[in-house]
């Protein structure tokens, strides 16, 4: 008879549980009839499968992959594993990875250090409503407008050594692009060049957001122009300088298309990127070492992507 | 604003007060309607290429990587030229050449044209390996006037015909007749003769050999000749294979006497096209250039006139000079074309005299593969380099058609421009390429 009691407290639980969950329902059909029901599980269900589908399936995929050899021809399940040899050549005896490395590193520090800041600056130059600043916005905004193809030629001109306008007017025989120490300078160049004008017209956005106010009362209180930047306008704009910082950290993993339209990442300009494509997209079709080397290249997106969410979400439990 | 009492209402909330209630589902029907719409077209869209395609035996449809203007307006006068002998409409698919090479394995195994551009060599047996490739053989029982090099570089792995070749040019040494005129330069017929010939050029203040290696194939054709005068011909496609080992003295013999040579190159010529190379012995700038017959497109009226070839000089008396780079263009057949009937029919005259003689009219660029053919047109160039491939012993395809292309693409330009960098490293360059070599030809 003991455990009379505890059949009941098992009976008793149910019933105020399925009352509750009755109500709700009920509540829920009045408001929400069974077509919203129906539309809003296709809204949820159709971004989600896009997403895992588009974003989550080929980045498994290519983790998967990454530990065999298949050449792209021929049924899946005639894929031969390897573990972790693709790693292991990529690493040992593939002579671009390591300078493809360096260059993704020296590509994100230039960006950093030089064309970002550039960019902050021109914007706060701009955002000083001086004549003619639709001009220079147009101006410096037009690199990113063009098309990649486009880019490439123009600088093409410029460089070409025979040919290029840069040693016609200096009379010099540098070799700008085939040169392996100096190309990477160049190609910088005509990507920072791209990078400044995306840069200022994101910050200048954020700049006219600003309230006047705060300028204003920095001012009455005797502030100089650039410690009213530093000290009131650069913190105010901290959601902005996180887009810029993150901006800058995609740009120069996902850098790409400058080098593949120069060499297709060859000689002095080997980027993680350019590798993949040359491995997987081509006629190549190794299909497992480059997944391999996508691998790696996924896992130090990663580690930028983790510490941008942390600090969001830190921020918005704040 | 206060908390929403329960999830319905949370829920209910989330919808703005524009879209809520009757206009909220207009909205989403309209929407509904445009996805409907939008998959209709798509849809529409596939019907249409399908049909266009054709699945009777009055068209066939060919993939062509033709897509420079000339040769692609040749390949149109041959396929008009096949449309009247017999009545069957060609549709042609035209592709940006390096696109259609880098996408051919998608594109065979996907839905390819019943006929397709392809090149002789190790990609043209791989395929047919694979079974991505129709069977010819019946084709090439109807063809005359090929020699039996240009059938064996047609012959898969398993005895059988899986290509029909259609033309080739040889790689040889260009230079000017004017030029050497002028200076009295004589063709060189040993490798010491170059190298005296190629310091005289230095003295004149001329670039002995024009070379650029921006796109890292055209020093393909350098090691290619180095190594068919140095090591021969069947040591040449058994390490193209994978069968030899890229550290043995024969490569490295190679790569020295390639070092040897460089002085004697265009120096800094990684930034370089090989049009601009060209236009460097166009301008009188280079005394010499080893590339393929479509160096001439470079060249136009009296300086197309002007120029002039010979092979590759001689560097081992046992080897001789008999050998070359010819690579072979020509047609496969799907594997499952839609009318097997019309496809070879259209291959059939591809190979034939009269599908070499439209060619030979319109392009004075590339050789006819089609000993038949009507040659009378043939520029006195053409003419020679028809000779030449002639009396050649034995003819390689070009670096990366005789080898893997993950090999030839992803360890061999890196590798090549790596010792045009720094020729000095030859053994450190040779155990890196072996290595790759060996991962790569056991996956």
């Amino acid at each position: 008879m003991s455990d009379l009691p505890l059949i009941q407290a098992d009976r008793a639980v149910p019933p105020p549980a399925a009352t509750t969950s009755n109500g709700g329902r009920g509540r829920r059909l009045r408001l929400l009839s069974r077509t919203d029901r129906v539309v809003i599980t296709l809204m949820v269900l159709v971004p989600l499968l896009l997403v895992a589908g588009l974003v989550w399936l080929p980045a498994v995929a290519t983790v998967l992959l990454s530990g065999t050899n298949w050449d792209g021809i021929g049924p899946v399940s005639e894929i031969e594993w390897v573990g972790l040899k693709n790693y292991d050549d990529v690493v040992n005896i593939y002579p671009p990875f390591v300078p493809a490395v360096q260059n993704n590193l020296l590509w994100l520090a230039a960006l950093f250090v030089v064309a970002t800041p550039f960019g902050m600056f021109l914007a706060v130059l701009l955002d000083k409503e001086i004549r003619g600043s639709r001009f220079y916005q147009t101006a410096l905004y037009l690199p990113v407008v063009l098309s990649l193809a486009l880019i490439g030629f123009v600088w093409q001109l410029i460089y070409s050594r025979d040919q290029g306008l840069l040693n016609g007017v200096f009379g010099g025989e540098t070799d700008w692009y085939g040169d392996p120490n100096v190309n990477i300078w160049a190609v910088l160049v005509a990507a920072g060049w791209r990078h400044v004008g995306y840069i200022m017209l994101l910050y200048l956005a954020g700049l006219k957001g600003v309230d006047p106010s705060l300028r204003e009362a920095a001012a009455v209180d005797g502030s100089s122009e650039t410690s009213t930047f530093f000290r009131v306008v650069f913190p105010v704009m901290r959601p902005i300088n996180i887009i810029v910082l993150v901006v800058t950290v995609i740009e120069s993993l996902r850098a790409f298309d400058l080098v593949w339209v120069i060499n297709k990442g060859r000689n002095g300009l080997e980027l993680i990127s350019a590798l993949v494509t040359q491995n997987v997209v081509g006629e190549a079709s190794r299909i497992g070492f480059g997944s391999a080397l996508a691998t790696i290249m996924l896992a130090v997106s990663l580690v930028f992507i983790t510490i941008y969410l942390w600090t969001v979400m830190r921020e918005d439990k704040r | 604003m206060s908390r929403p009492r329960s999830q319905a209402e949370y829920l209910a909330r989330l919808v703005p007060p524009s879209v809520a209630g009757l206009n909220r589902r207009s909205l989403l029907a309209g929407a509904a309607g445009a996805g409907a719409l939008l998959g209709t077209g798509l849809l529409a869209g596939c019907g249409d290429s399908d049909s266009g395609s054709g699945g009777d035996a009055k068209s066939v449809s060919v993939g062509s990587n033709q897509s420079d203007p000339k040769p692609k307006d040749v390949v149109a006068k041959v396929m008009d030229g096949f449309k009247t002998s017999s009545g069957v409409t060609v549709n042609i698919n035209t592709v940006d050449h390096n696109t259609f090479q880098e996408n051919i394995n998608n594109y065979l195994q996907g839905k390819p044209d019943d006929v397709f551009t392809w090149f002789a060599g190790y990609r043209m047996r791989f395929f047919a390996a694979k079974g991505l490739a129709g069977d010819l053989s019946d084709v090439w029982g109807k063809l005359d006037g090929y020699s039996d090099a240009f059938k064996k570089a047609s012959t898969g792995d398993d005895g059988k015909q899986y290509f029909v070749p259609a033309s080739y040019y040889p790689w040889a040494v260009f230079y000017r007749k004017s030029v050497w005129q002028q200076r009295g330069y004589e063709v060189p017929k040993t490798l010491d003769d170059l190298n005296t010939l190629g310091a005289q050029m230095k003295k004149d203040g001329l670039n002995p050999i024009a070379f650029a290696d921006k796109d890292g194939w055209p020093a393909m054709g350098t090691f290619d000749i180095l190594n068919l005068r140095i090591n021969g011909y069947q040591f040449h496609i058994d390490l193209m294979a994978g069968k030899e080992a890229w550290t043995s003295d024969k490569v490295k013999k190679v790569f020295d006497t390639w070092a040897g040579l460089l002085p004697l190159h265009q120096p800094d010529s990684l930034g370089r096209t090989w049009q601009e190379a060209a236009q460097s012995l166009q301008q009188k700038k280079s005394g010499m250039y080893l590339l393929g017959l479509f160096v001439g497109q470079q060249f136009s009226g009296a300086d197309l006139e002007d120029l002039d070839f010979f092979t590759f000089p001689e560097i081992d008396s046992t080897i001789g000079a008999k050998a070359l780079d010819a690579p072979i263009d020509g047609y496969m057949m799907a594997r499952k074309p839609k009318s097997k009937d019309a496809a070879q029919k259209l291959l059939t005259y591809l190979g034939s005299k009269e599908a070499a003689d439209i060619t030979v009219k319109n392009d004075p660029s590339t050789l006819v593969a089609n000993s038949g053919a009507d040659t009378g047109a043939y520029t006195a160039l053409q003419k020679k380099a028809a000779e030449l491939v002639g009396s050649a012993t034995e003819i390689a395809q070009f670096l990366d058609r005789d080898t893997r292309p993950d090999f030839a693409s992803t360890v061999m330009i890196p590798a090549l421009q790596q010792f045009i960098k720094d020729p000095k490293d030859i053994g450190g360059l040779l155990t890196s390429i072996e290595n790759q070599k060996k991962s790569i030809f056991t996956s």
